[in-house]
């Protein structure tokens, strides 16, 4: 716990249904505004900040402006036509979007995707969360004022943006794992230049960790702030390396495995002080296990058999009335669709649960209280939230 | 699930088990038992992750559907609780001080189905939609064509295709 923090439990005094008493013509307190456009903003959302002196006494999560009304389209949509949207929902890694989706479709409809399709799919996944961690490291050092590691983050992830490019024929969306198995095989000659890129990120992760990781500023900043405490973990719905940076080693991938991850050797990474600190070197151990988790999937990986089930008439398929819910690890925790249809050519439901959402929202407005104005986009960065997930 | 099932149902008068996987499950619950239920599943049966709270509007029947999803972690199983309520009655008991995040879901849910909770903190700010006058845009007899037809018009020169049309078009240009 931060034990240099102050205590405020009786400040400022709160009313009979729980909300402070904050009266802005007192002079005391100003609402600050951070974000929707702020270089200490974690994408398009922005937190109303009410402070006193150089303290949060209280912060407010806004969201809404990218809000596309992605699961009242699909209801439009016939199932495959939401397959080419719903990687929209998330830009950084919207992967995951493509799996959940794909995977609650097939589980409704009795298809099962062929066993080479699911380990093109988990490579897939490995090298969307390098990406999604390499973005994050970006972030987080950024808001501290290390502008250089964005620089080279970027640089390792546009190298695995190159052989997204090869593989999908996209850089950003991929529209690759579609309803049934996936589009394509691996390119001639991808295990090589994979093996390649992946070496040149582990080259990029040892500096990111001399200069990042062991700066005196980084640690002075991060060590003992924003911690999350463990009995939050379930309150508030907390997910993937924020709660195995607070020692609860959640992770779907070894507690409800899918795909191939039964096959492959790896233990959720986990981390024990729970600050800011804690959660950007989970992430970045995390990333290194990725790498060591793509070398598994390639070595492995059947190289022939079908990529795709058989699928009926994709402009007359209709879904047998039922529910499911399907998750996947993505970098930031639990992604997971639950998918209701009726019998129609339609979806009835599409509901996204991004791990963003109990994030940015819920846990992000309990953390943030007394914490110093500077500190508010560290903590905001190391939640790693992604707006598009909230508002859908 | 089937054990778990047989032991909540001799607490609680729920509804027949859909087994959706083996480590998946669904079942309906009479909504005054709804909050006894999620607390049996959260303190003594280790379902302590609240996944997800969400709605579906089956228009058809006039009801409103909840779905509380709850996930025990070192079992690795889940359990989605479904309660209805009638659409014109769009109101249910809040749980946010069982689960605090669930206040998020919460108004989402009355901002994007109508569905009021009543007690649960800042039901009534606007949580994505700002000024909006309109029936709530989730429910089913919202129809986005209609509303966007009304508010926007289209950028000239631009052309709208139907998309069945469209993909008979490319996929059977002969018409076979």
């Amino acid at each position: 716990m931060n034990l240099l923090a102050p205590d405020r439990s009786q400040y400022p005094a709160k009313k009979a249904d729980g909300t402070l008493d904050i009266d802005l013509a007192s002079g005391k307190y100003l609402k600050l505004w951070q974000g929707p456009n702020h270089p200490g903003i974690t994408g398009n959302m922005s937190v109303e900040l009410t402070v006193c002196g150089d303290e949060v006494v209280e912060g407010k999560t806004h969201v809404g402006y990218l809000h596309r009304g992605f699961e009242k389209l699909m209801e439009r949509r016939s199932f495959i036509q939401c397959f080419p949207i719903v990687c929209r929902i998330c830009v950084p890694e919207p992967d995951f979007n493509e799996y959940c989706y794909a995977a609650a479709v097939e589980e409704l409809a009795g298809i099962q995707s062929p066993e080479r399709a699911n380990w093109i799919r988990a490579l897939i996944l490995e090298m969307g969360r390098i990406n999604s961690y390499l973005m994050f490291l970006g972030g987080q050092a950024g808001a501290l004022g290390l502008g250089v590691i964005g620089q080279w983050t970027t640089y390792a992830r546009d190298l695995m943006l190159d052989r997204f490019e090869e593989m999908t024929g996209a850089r950003i969306y991929h529209m690759f794992i579609m309803p049934g198995g996936v589009r394509d095989s691996l390119p001639e000659g991808f295990d090589a230049r994979m093996a390649e890129t992946l070496r040149e990120i582990e080259s990029t992760m040892r500096d990111v960790q001399d200069v990042m990781f062991r700066n005196a500023v980084f640690k002075k900043r991060t060590v003992g702030q924003g911690v999350i405490d463990p009995a939050w973990i379930d309150q508030y719905g907390v997910t993937g390396p924020n709660a195995r940076a607070a020692g609860v080693a959640k992770d779907v991938r070894r507690d409800q495995p899918y795909l191939v991850y039964n096959e492959l050797e790896f233990e959720p990474v986990i981390g024990h002080d729970s600050d800011i600190y804690t959660r950007s070197d989970v992430r970045r151990r995390d990333l290194l296990m990725s790498v060591d988790l793509i070398r598994q999937i390639l070595a492995k990986m059947p190289r022939s058999g079908p990529l795709i089930a058989e699928m009926p008439s994709m402009l007359h398929w209709k879904i047998p009335r039922g529910e499911t819910y399907v998750r996947g690890e993505c970098s930031r925790g639990e992604y997971g669709y639950y998918l209701v249809t009726d019998g129609s050519g339609f979806p009835r439901r599409v509901n996204v649960r991004g791990p963003s959402y109990t994030h940015a929202m819920a846990l992000l407005e309990r953390m943030i209280v007394n914490i110093n104005i500077s500190d508010v986009a560290a903590l905001m960065v190391s939640l790693h939230t992604y707006p598009p997930e909230i508002e859908r | 699930m089937r054990d778990l099932h047989t032991r909540l149902q001799h607490l609680f008068p729920l509804g027949e088990l859909t087994e959706q996987r083996p480590n998946l499950g669904f079942v309906t619950v009479p909504a005054a038992y709804l909050r006894p239920t999620l607390l049996h599943l959260r303190d003594l049966e280790g379902y302590t992750h609240l996944v997800l709270l969400t709605a579906v509007d089956w228009l058809e029947e006039d009801l409103f559907q909840l779905t509380y999803l709850l996930s025990n972690r070192a079992a690795g199983r889940d359990i989605g609780l479904r309660v209805k309520f009638p659409r014109q009655a769009a109101s249910m008991e809040s749980i946010h001080d069982l689960w605090p995040t669930a206040a998020t879901y919460q108004r989402e849910l009355r901002e994007m189905f109508g569905i009021d909770f009543p007690g649960s903190p800042r039901l009534h700010e606007e949580f994505i939609l700002e000024g909006w006058n309109d029936i709530p845009p989730y429910r089913r007899d919202f129809d986005t064509l209609k509303y966007a037809r009304a508010n926007f018009s289209d950028r000239p020169g631009r052309e709208t295709r139907d998309p069945e049309q469209h993909m008979k078009q490319q996929l059977y240009p002969d018409g076979a």
